[in-house]
């Protein structure tokens, strides 16, 4: 059973805004995406809110696939920066799991 | 798998830290494009190619290198590579750049050049004193490298005494317009693409041009600058039907191109997905207006009945290359 923290997102944004608690969760980056992966960005995005870190680590693949082509974030109601949270994700990760 | 994605983007990033650029070139490689054209040095105004458009024939020779290291046990060798990456610069040796590609991406910039003189455009160039934006290094999360980059950057900028600048490709533009206002205070140089730059002149074609081209937006100009109009309209100019492709402007699909580094075979697959869109329009020629775009979409086309060109090129041809 996993235990909701904030420990992860006050982590991440020591080095951004980032915004994901904006998501309305509609889906519309979702059915948008080129990828069509679903966990992209919003699941995604929920894991860090509930700081649920291995879920974060099992997806870096994803996380490193997004193009960044603004698809999802042109056409967010709720005004997130998808984007930018994806950069900063990547940031973390690669400071923590990749030691650079 | 996933170590060596943290590798490469280590390798990439450790050369940006050491060497001010994620595949540093020599100023010979990086200024050739400008010889002969008499750009005077510096001034107010600079012409700044960031280097990706003279970097993409080395990234070619090394994505293919890497490709084939993927698919072997050497992959998990990577951490020494970029190791021995931080006290020689391994990338160098990896990428040695096929002289044809080179001379064709060399061209697109001298095309550029040719076009703002055209329009009477007063502009200099950096020559060997003008680094890379650091756009990949952003992309794959590079934070704080990036930031004491772009600190460099400025720094440089400053003392040379640049107060505007014409950039050639979309990321360096994001970078130098975008990126680097989130980093530096006060950041204060005017930034616009040369296509903006272009469009905002009255350009008078050199000669009668026909025929159409189907159009692919960057992601970068179309949505995160709203660079939409300004190809479009030097084009008609021209007297060339731009033909729509079913996702454009705003919608544009993108070609794959960002994730070529990590991910070759899902950066090819959204190439085909997108050279399909654009062989729909039923248009045996289209045009990219950024270096990785026309890359991805280059090879995808290979075997494909359809040619993808540089708007540089399309543009240099109706506003310069006066056949009389
Ligand atoms: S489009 Fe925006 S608001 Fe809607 S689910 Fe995606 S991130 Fe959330
Ligand atoms: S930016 Fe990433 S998540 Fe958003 S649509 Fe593009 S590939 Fe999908």
């Amino acid at each position: 059973m996993n235990k909701a923290t904030t420990k992860l997102l006050t982590e991440l944004r020591k080095d951004g805004d980032f915004n994901a608690t904006a998501c309305i969760n509609c889906g519309t980056c979702t059915g948008l995406c080129p990828h069509g992966l679903d966990i992209l960005p919003r699941e995604l995005f929920r894991y860090v809110i509930l700081g649920l870190e291995d879920k974060v680590e099992a997806n870096i693949e994803t996380i490193y696939s997004c193009l960044l082509c603004k698809m999802c974030e042109a056409n967010c109601p709720g005004d997130v920066n998808i984007t930018a949270n994806i950069r900063t994700l990547r940031n973390y990760i690669n400071r923590k799991h990749f030691k650079i | 798998m996933n170590q060596s994605i943290g590798d490469i983007v280590g390798i990439l990033a450790d050369n940006l830290a050491l060497r001010k650029s994620v595949m540093p070139l020599s100023a010979k490689q990086s200024t050739a494009w400008a010889k002969g054209l008499n750009i005077p040095h510096g001034g107010t105004c600079v012409l700044y190619t960031g280097h990706m458009y003279q970097l993409l024939p080395y990234i070619s020779t090394m994505q293919k290198q890497t490709e084939m290291v993927r698919s072997t046990p050497l992959v998990h060798t990577f951490w020494i590579g970029r190791l021995i990456n931080k006290f020689i610069n391994t990338t160098w040796f990896m990428a040695r750049a096929d002289a044809k590609q080179k001379k064709i991406y060399n061209r697109r910039l001298r095309n550029i050049a040719l076009l703002l003189r055209k329009a009477n455009v007063d502009f200099g160039y950096l020559y060997g004193k003008e680094l890379y934006a650091g756009a990949l290094v952003s992309d794959l999360g590079g934070k704080d490298i990036l930031e004491a980059h772009a600190r460099r950057v400025y720094a440089m900028l400053k003392s040379e005494g640049v107060k505007s600048i014409i950039t050639v490709d979309p990321h360096t533009t994001d970078m130098l317009k975008d990126m680097y206002a989130t980093i530096i205070p006060d950041y204060d140089i005017e930034v616009k693409s040369y296509l903006e730059v272009l469009a905002e002149k009255d350009m008078i074609p050199c000669k009668k041009n026909e025929g159409e081209l189907a159009i692919h937006d960057s992601c970068v100009y179309a949505r995160y600058m709203n660079t939409i109009e300004q190809p479009r309209k030097l084009l008609a100019n021209a007297g060339i039907t731009v033909k729509e492709p079913a996702q454009t402007g705003k919608f544009t699909q993108c070609c794959g191109g960002p994730v070529e580094a990590l991910y070759p075979e899902k950066a090819r697959k959204f190439a085909k997905e997108r050279l399909e869109q654009l062989k729909a329009t039923g248009c045996k020629e289209a045009v990219a207006m950024c270096p990785i775009c026309l890359q991805n979409l280059e090879h995808a086309a290979e075997t494909e009945d359809i040619t993808i060109r540089d708007i540089s090129e399309c543009l240099y041809e109706a506003y310069c290359d006066d056949p009389s």
